[in-house]
Order: structure tokens, then sequence, then C-alpha cells
């Protein structure tokens, strides 16, 4: 797991641009750095080193010499694969699972990513023919950037290496803010930055003198709704699951380091902790963090768990204060606007990795997109049982019960809780029918929007886009399936594994790895039937079944705690830092361009007067507030400090 | 008596759900949430200025769309509330 950065193209000294690149993102790799240039192109690399930790060092060469890559990541399945290829008659010089990729694009060309199970990106320069290819892995957990500049091409793990790159500039993409304000992320390729663009997931690009491509090599896919179940026993289904669950997370447990866990005291990391334990010789060591608030708090899960397991555990508490304090570095790290302050609590999480002395920990991250377990899916489910019976004063009490943490909803009739959720308005054929209520409500927020960045989006509609980006058997599909596409394709890489995941545990030089996500078993439960994930309204109903062994009754019995941190509240009342003042204030706002100053002002009174603000207003305080950051550390407009001190 | 009313719910909504913000077109008759003006917090808030400025207490079956979700809805609710107070 590392950071790398690179070029295409000829670059006058590109040493010394590759060492100010690779600079930008040396958290990503403290162990040490590698730089390598030719005339036609050049790599940079960060390591943190986890395997191979005497041999591994990057960018590395093939035997030949025509070959060099720099990686970032991990390959899980580097064992097998190297046996393979020393079958063959290749002989390796290091035990690290970089030099397994080289040797297998030496057998395969760029196909060889089909042969990887793993969290990866990479470049590889190809000498003999004069080309740099690029890749990112299936479900988009390592990141990789690009920009253009002429004919030059400059790449890297995070926006702020390329930003050193000569003619790139920071510059905010009002569409991709718009898809913020909408859909929580923007539609890669687009990032917040203006004319810089991310590589999809399971994508490859090949650049070479003259011309650009890039193609997916891989797809998530869900069988025709009117197809005949792959799946019919759920016993054996549930065996096929915890098989490949426990193979998934032993093959991520290789490591010349100790791995570590995060517990959030939730169905999904209590699997991978409990897992790991029976697979950590020296004991597993646990991870979480804590909230002041009772709402957000599951400190007494963590502990349980912790106890059953055995595990030496660790916690950070994550108080009053502490959101604020850490919010602007976070958005340093995300790169982009963000609605929810849900990151900040995760960097500091890995911070409390970092102290401890790991480097890796597994986490229980994608187990609600694989196997169904966010509330949005059983919403889409109620939304469409209530519109069998639209005038039931009954059934929308459901929504009620989705949402027991929702002040607002504790006292609504059926009528209001109906009007809502939308249930009376998306068509039911519509292919975002089940993130319509979320994608309307967020885009409420575009209220604060000033007269010119109005203008400039007039007639754009990102829901729109994002529709028309669906596959075309996308209609095919049952809708549970349909709405899972939604959260694993788009909102899993586009905020999920990015803005909480790989950026906030490497601002720390913390690799997460998750066993939820490795391929076979992402395959393996889209072809389940719908039914088996979400069972009536008992979400990853297969995961439970086929581990319920490996946890106390009471965690495996819990309803879906949805993660989330104090929003607005982390940034009002009593000690607020003066860069919020500052970020949300007339002259700032004024400069940055993007929202109206007076709504703004009105919005920071409301939520400092009333901090139990609904959703509308939380993301909108938290959005702007972000955007304002993001404005100030990458553009330098806006007049705001945005130093924590 | 019913314009007074419609301005000061108008105002309140203008104010604390649109940020002062009137370049929105709010017609008497359009819905509040099908507009994006309140979500479920919000009907919330209008409750609690309708009985802290107008002095009377919205029951929890009178928190309905039929009663709340327009201008001109809260405007004839909150009139037949007043009227049936003053006739009582």
């Amino acid at each position: 797991m590392c950071g790398f950065s690179g070029y295409f193209g000829t670059v006058r000294d590109g040493r010394a641009l590759l060492e100010r690149m690779t600079a930008a993102i040396a958290h990503r790799g403290p162990d040490e750095q590698g730089f390598f240039t030719t005339k036609a192109a050049g790599l940079g690399h960060a390591r943190l080193s986890i395997i191979d930790l005497g041999d591994g060092q990057q960018p590395m060469s093939d035997a030949t010499g025509d070959l060099t890559i720099a990686f970032n990541g991990e390959i899980f399945n580097y064992v097998e694969l190297r046996e393979q290829l020393r079958a063959k008659g290749r002989h390796f010089r290091t035990a690290s699972d970089t030099e397994v990729i080289l040797h297998l694009y030496d057998e395969m060309g760029e196909d060889c990513v089909s042969a990887l199970n793993g969290d990866f990106a990479f470049a590889l320069w190809d000498g003999r023919r004069r080309r740099m290819v690029l890749a990112r892995d299936r479900m988009g957990v390592r990141p990789l950037f690009y920009t253009r500049q002429g004919e030059r091409l400059y790449f890297a793990s995070e926006v702020k290496a390329l930003l050193q790159a000569p003619g790139v500039a920071a510059e905010i993409d009002p569409v991709a803010l718009d898809q913020i304000f909408t859909l929580w992320a923007p539609i890669a390729p687009r990032t917040a930055f203006r004319n810089i663009y991310e590589l999809e997931p399971a994508s490859l690009m090949i650049v070479q003198e003259g011309s650009v491509s890039t193609r997916p090599y891989w797809s998530l896919e869900y069988p025709d709704r009117e197809a005949p179940p792959r799946h019919r026993d759920e016993r054996a289904a549930a065996e096929e699951l915890r098989a490949l669950l426990t193979e998934a997370t032993r093959i991520r447990m290789r490591a010349d380091v100790p791995v570590g866990a995060y517990l959030s005291g939730g169905l999904d990391s209590s699997i991978t902790s409990a897992l790991a334990a029976g697979m950590a010789p020296g004991g597993l060591r646990t991870f979480s963090v804590t909230f002041d608030s009772a709402e957000h708090d599951e400190s007494p899960f963590q502990l349980e768990m912790a106890r059953a397991l055995g595990t030496h555990h660790s916690a950070v508490a994550c108080g009053e204060g502490d959101i604020a304090a850490v919010f602007p570095d976070v958005i340093r790290f995300t790169e982009r606007p963000i609605l929810r302050t849900a990151p900040a609590p995760l960097y500091k999480l890995s911070s409390l990795v970092r102290e401890a002395g790991l480097k890796v920990v597994l986490t229980g991250e994608g187990a609600d997109e694989v196997f169904a377990g966010y509330d949005i899916f059983k919403e889409a489910r109620v939304r469409r049982f209530c519109r069998r019976q639209p005038g039931s004063r009954i059934r929308p009490h459901l929504f009620r019960k989705l949402y027991p943490y929702l002040p607002g909803l504790r006292q609504q009739s059926a009528e209001y809780l109906f009007s809502f959720f939308g249930a009376s308005g998306a068509a039911l054929d519509d292919p975002l029918f089940s993130h319509r209520p979320r994608f309307d409500g967020t885009a409420a927020t575009k209220l604060f929007y000033s007269g010119d960045l109005r203008a400039t989006l007039s007639g754009y509609d990102a829901a729109e886009e994002l529709a028309a980006r669906l596959p075309e058997a996308f209609a095919r599909w049952h809708p549970l399936h349909q709405a899972q596409y939604l959260e694993a394709r788009f909102l899993l890489p586009g905020y999920i594994l990015s803005s909480q995941g790989d950026r906030m545990a490497m601002a720390h030089g913390i690799e997460g790895r998750f066993p939820f996500l490795d391929h076979h078993l992402v395959e393996f439960a889209a072809g389940l039937p719908p039914e088996m994930k979400l069972k009536g309204l008992v979400e990853k109903h297969i995961l439970r079944e086929a581990t319920k062994d490996l946890l106390p009754a009471a965690i495996g019995r819990r309803t879906k705690q949805p993660y989330r941190a104090p929003d607005s509240q982390s940034f009002v009342g009593p000690g607020t830092r003066d860069y919020v003042q500052s970020a949300l204030g007339d002259a700032a706002v004024s400069a940055g361009g993007l929202f109206n100053p007076k709504a703004v002002a009105k919005l920071h009174e409301k939520c400092s007067r009333q901090p139990a603000s609904g959703f509308r207003d939380n993301a909108a305080f938290v959005g702007i507030l972000s955007t304002q950051l993001w404005l100030t550390t990458f553009t330098g407009t806006g007049i705001c400090n945005a130093k924590a001190a | 008596m019913t314009d007074t009313i419609r301005d000061a719910v108008k105002a309140f909504v203008i104010e604390n759900f649109l940020f002062g913000d009137t370049t929105h077109a709010l017609a008497d008759t359009d819905s509040l949430i099908e507009n994006g003006i309140i979500d479920s917090t919000g009907v919330l808030e209008l409750v609690a200025f309708i009985e802290d400025h107008c002095r009377i207490t919205v029951a929890d079956a009178d928190i309905v769309p039929a009663n709340l979700d327009s201008l001109a809805r809260i405007t004839a609710f909150i009139s037949a509330k007043t009227a049936s107070l003053v006739a009582a």
C-alpha cells in the first residue's frame, strides 16, 4: 500500500517533478521513496512497506529492464500466482506481489489484471511498446487520478500530486459540485477539480504516443429477474458464502507486518474481526471510535465483541469539538466537498492505529452494498408496498420503523410519512426509484447556490446523467439489484471507499482491507436471489445465517445502525472555531462565488440557534463549509483561515 | 385577518426554509414537500411556529399534509382553529 505519481510524454527535469509530486503524497508511503525516468515517461513511488519489507522497493523493473511498475495496493492472491508463474519457468528476485504483476504482464499483457485478486492501482511502463498501462481494481478501493496537458499525461494516487505538475491548476468543476450536492459524489471519471479525472474502477488505460484509450475489464452484473435463480437452497448458499468469506479474509491477512481490524460494533466488522481473530497468530488488535452522544455511540457493542473475541482493543473518543478540530485536514485529504462529517472520526481512528504501530486493518466495509444492508433498500421496498395501497393509514408507519433514530419522523402522521418518502411521486419504472427521495432531498441544498452558479448549471440534471450511465441490462434486473448496483457502482467508490475509506486511512499511512469486496464474493452475492439478502425487512439475511456461530446473539441479531457522526452541531455553540466563522462569512462566501452569502449567513444562524436541524440543513451546512475549505485549501480563494489551530 | 396570517406564514417559510431567497416563486397552493421546501424536521418547525405565533395548539392528528402542505392550507387551518377558539 503506497502512493505513486508519474507522467507520459517529454518533461523537462522529470526527476525533480517526480520528487515534488511524490512528496505531496508522502503520507501514503512514509517508509521510502523511489523514482524512474526515461525520455518518454517517469514514475515516482512512496512506499508503505507491508510485504517483502527488504526487497520490495519501487518503481520496480523486470530483469530485462523493459518493464517498470509503480504500484499502490496489494495483490492478495500473489502467492498462488507466483507459484503458477514459477511452474512456467519464471524466476523471481523478490518475494513481493509487485514482481508478480511484472511477470504476469510479461505473460499476458494488460489482460493480466483479470487474474489479480486485490485492491490495486498501478502504472506500468512498457519500454518495448513505448506505452504506459494504468489500471485500477474492480471495486475502486485504490485511487488513480490523471490530467492531460497537451501531449503529456500526468497521473497520481491523489490530486494534490497532480497540482505540482506544470500548467495544472486547481479549479472547482461546477458540474461535479452539482453532482455532489445531488448524488453525494461526483460521477467518475469527473472529480471536484476541473480537467482532472479519475480512472474508473475495473478499468484499464493505455497511453502511447498519439493515443489514449480506456476500457473496462470487469463489470458488476446481476441476473435477469425472469431468469431461473442460480441458488435455490439457502443452506447451501450460506455454506458457500461462508467459505468464500473465510478465504477472502484469509488472503487479506497476508502481510509481513501485523494486521489489525476496525470494530464498529455492527454485524459486518464483527464478522471480519471474528474471522481474523482465528487467523492472527499473536492475537488480534481491534480499533473503534466512540462518541459522546448516545445516538451515535456503539461502544457497548464494540466492547462486547472485543471481549467475546479476546482482542486487544483500543478506542478513540470523538467528543464535542473533535470533528471541527480535524475538519480542514479531512477536506485536504478527501480533496472534494462532502455533505456529512462521517469521514472525520475515521481520520481520528486511522491516527489511533498508526500510534499503535500498525499499518494494516481489515474492515467490514462493502457488506451493506453486497448483501443489501442499507436502509435505502428497505425504504424502497416499503415505498413500493405503500404504492400498492395509497390510502392506507397503516403501511406508511413502516417508514418510522426503518428510521427510529430520526427524531423528525417520530411524530409524523401516516399521510406525511407517505409524502416524505415520495411514495406518491416517482414512477415505479424510474431506474432511480430506490434513490429518488435521497437525491431529491439532497438536491434541496441547491437553494444556497449563488445566481452565477445557477446560471452555469442551467438545464443540467445530475440524476439524469446518472440514469444515462446505467448499463443496458439494468432494466431487466430485480428492483433490489438495481438499488444495489447504484450503491455499489457509484456511491461505494465515489464516497465510501474514497472519502471515508482510502483517503482517511492513508492520511496516516494505514491500509484498509475489505474482505466483503473480494470479487469472488461480490460475484457470488450478486447472483443470490433478492429474498436471500433482504428477507422481508431483515437486511443481510444470508450473511447472518452464514456467520451466526461466530457472533454473540445480541450482535448477530442487531438491526443495521448506519454509521453517522454529528453534523452541523459539530461546528456551532461555545468554542466555535474561528475558521468556521470565517469560511461562512460574507467575504469568503462572496469570494468563492458559489453560494448566496445572505442565505448562508441565515443557515449558519439557524444551525447555531437550533443545532438539531433536519437532513437538508445539515447537508447544506457541511457541504457549504467543506466547499469553502476546499476552495481555500486548493485554490487559495476566500479569506478564511483553514488552520484548525 | 386571513391575509395577515398568510403573510406571516409566508414570511416564516421564506426566512426559515428558503433562507431569505425571494427568487423562489412560491404560490399559495404550491406543495411545500413536493417543492423540497420542508422535510420531516421542517414540519415540526412549522408546527412550533404556528403554536408560538398564533397561540393555538396543534394536535398530532392535525399534523397532516391536508392542513399544512401549502400556504393556502396553513392559512385556512390557522383561521379555522382561531375561529373555533373565539366561538368557544
